[in-house]
């Protein structure tokens, strides 16, 4: 029997040492970005334009790439995918469309970052002719975090408790004031939270805009989104592979791998701790 | 009345059209990559993908065999499934089966922060950390491999792995449980013998959204793997993968060539091998009723 104890407690532990090792892998890259990292951030380094193609000078149009991206994205993504999750909690009854619509959702969510760039290549930057810009940068962006909105937003709404909805139309409401009122001031919070965190991944993903937005240089600031921009994530890519002095220039690399880690993970960072106040606040 | 009658239709109207655009989506990216790649079909001829070299700009012969890319492809994502499967399975049963509740609160979000690190980032640190110490460790010519790639790739498909295996676990009728504990059992053994048997279809569907996510992974892979465009089953060579590909040679192609059009060949088997992936694993998980009907 002690025999047999002992056994289990050696599985036990190597359980545990197996699920600390994940820990550890992502703790080092962690540390070590940020311990390269953090010694080549400097003021000048956040505001500056980049010098001697990148190897030295700062990223600042590759924040403002990034972020115009982002902003870009929400304003395409947020919206469209909150009303297609109204839809499908509120709305659609159990048929063969919205089978079919679940079904879509799940394969884009499957769909390769790579194939979104050529499919953005293909539509928004060929036959729309919008060009490599923001534009159609955002646009090819949007279509990626489509899948993750919907599915956070139809968990918020899922969580608003029937009575809500069945209270408000035996008031008299309509579906859509029951909705509009009674059930987005309480969903809301959750939906932009899940959306933030699906958002936070089309600030770092690097494929979908090196066909469709990206460009590693550029002397000016773009002005309209017609432009093309310069992206942290690609900036790096490119002081990483394709700089002839890639080994002499580590820092400005690891400090690109900060910010933009930085970016991200601050914005998973906020939504988390959103969630944790709204669900503080609204209970029920 | 009639006026709120059509506010209401019009707002129902509004809001199928925006459920619908998923479907509409999946189709423009359809449409689109045949709508670019048909041409190829014509001259060179869709024979032409089959061959086994990929030498897409040459003065003598332009080759546009995909069958090298296809086998990197194939060997990177088996090896980082290899890799991740123990990681996942066993940190998703000890997540869910053995750690405190205090510990899971904490391990749960820390493990998502994986899932959250860029890929581009993922790659900078593998090129900086891992390509050096698997070149030492091995003794190679160079750090840049197959398996550089699959291990971290491997990391990447460990957060999917986990959080859906532990769904899968979660979803174990709790009477399983306490039926096997009744009889005698030890928790070790209800939990490797009851309880993850009885998740093991949620489990391999977790696996295989996990290999979705690697096959289509392009940056990691990119900057870690050599892009060497080889028929080749060893880990310690330098391979292509499709994604690495695509990403690399697209901006540099004139559009409407033939190399243009093989590229969105490479796009569509792509994107037909993480659809299969995908759907099996879908049907799985909506058998278990962890996806909405």
């Amino acid at each position: 029997m002690n025999k047999k104890r002992t056994g289990e407690r050696i599985i036990y532990w190597l359980m545990r040492g197996i699920t600390y090792l994940v820990v550890a892998f992502i703790a080092y890259i962690l540390i070590d970005i940020l311990v390269h990292g953090l010694p080549a951030i400097s003021w000048e380094f956040i505001t500056g334009m980049p010098e001697k193609s990148g190897a030295e000078g700062g990223i600042f149009p590759a924040i403002l790439g990034t972020l115009f991206l982002v902003i870009g994205t929400i304003a395409v993504a947020l919206p469209l995918g909150m009303f297609s999750a109204i839809y499908l909690t509120e709305y659609a009854k159990q048929s063969k469309f919205t089978q079919t619509i679940r079904m879509a959702i799940v394969t884009l969510a499957g769909v390769p970052s790579i194939v979104f760039g050529l499919f953005g290549l293909g539509l928004f930057v060929i036959t729309l002719d919008f060009g490599s810009s923001i534009l159609s940068g955002s646009l090819t962006l949007a279509c990626m975090v489509l899948p993750t909105i919907i599915v956070a937003s139809e968990e918020s709404l899922k969580s608003v408790p029937k009575y809500m909805r069945e209270g408000s139309l035996a008031l008299g409401a309509t579906k859509w004031e029951t909705i509009y009122k009674n059930i987005l001031p309480y969903a809301l919070p959750g939906m932009l939270t899940g959306s933030i965190l699906g958002v936070g991944r089309a600030a770092g993903e690097t494929a979908p805009i090196l066909l469709t937005a990206a460009a590693f240089f550029l002397p000016e600031l773009p002005s309209s989104v017609f432009d093309q921009v310069m992206a942290l994530p690609y900036h790096l890519y490119i002081l990483a592979t394709q700089h002839p002095e890639a080994q002499k220039i580590l820092p400005m690399q690891y400090g690109t791998a900060l910010v933009l880690l930085f970016l991200v993970i601050g914005l998973n960072f906020v939504a988390i701790i959103f969630r944790i106040r709204v669900r503080k606040k609204y209970k029920w | 009345m009639n006026k709120q009658r059509l506010k209401a239709k019009f707002i129902k109207y509004f809001l199928q059209s925006c459920g619908s655009l998923s479907i509409i989506i999946v189709l423009l990216i359809f449409l689109f990559l045949f709508k670019e790649a048909i041409p190829f079909i014509g001259d060179p001829g869709l024979g032409d993908l089959f061959h086994n070299i990929w030498n897409p700009v040459s003065f003598q012969k332009e080759e546009f065999g995909i069958v090298p890319l296809v086998t990197g492809s194939i060997l990177v994502t088996l090896l980082a499934t290899v890799i991740a499967i123990p990681f996942g399975i066993i940190g998703a049963v000890y997540i869910s089966e053995v750690a405190s509740p205090r510990e899971r609160e904490f391990l749960k979000p820390f493990i998502e922060i994986l899932a959250g690190i860029p890929s581009v980032v993922l790659g900078f640190f593998g090129l900086i950390v891992i390509a050096p110490l698997i070149k030492q460790l091995f003794n190679l010519n160079t750090g840049l491999t197959a398996l550089t790639g699959a291990v971290l790739l491997a990391f990447m498909a460990i957060p999917t792995i986990m959080s859906i295996s532990e769904d899968a676990i979660k979803s174990v009728p709790s009477i399983y449980k306490e039926a096997s504990l009744a009889l005698g059992a030890s928790k070790l053994e209800t939990i490797w013998k009851v309880v993850v048997p009885a998740a093991l279809s949620g489990i391999v569907a977790s696996v295989m959204l996990g290999m979705g996510r690697v096959v289509g992974e392009t940056m990691t892979v990119m900057m870690v793997t050599g892009n060497a465009p080889v028929i080749s089953m060893n880990p310690f060579t330098s391979v292509r993968t499709m994604t690495a590909t695509i990403a690399a040679e697209m901006g540099e192609v004139t559009i409407g060539s033939n190399h243009y059009m093989a590229l969105f060949w490479v796009g569509i088997v792509l994107l037909l091998m993480t659809f299969a992936l995908n759907m099996i694993s879908f049907r799985v998980l909506k058998k278990y009723g962890m996806i909405d009907k």
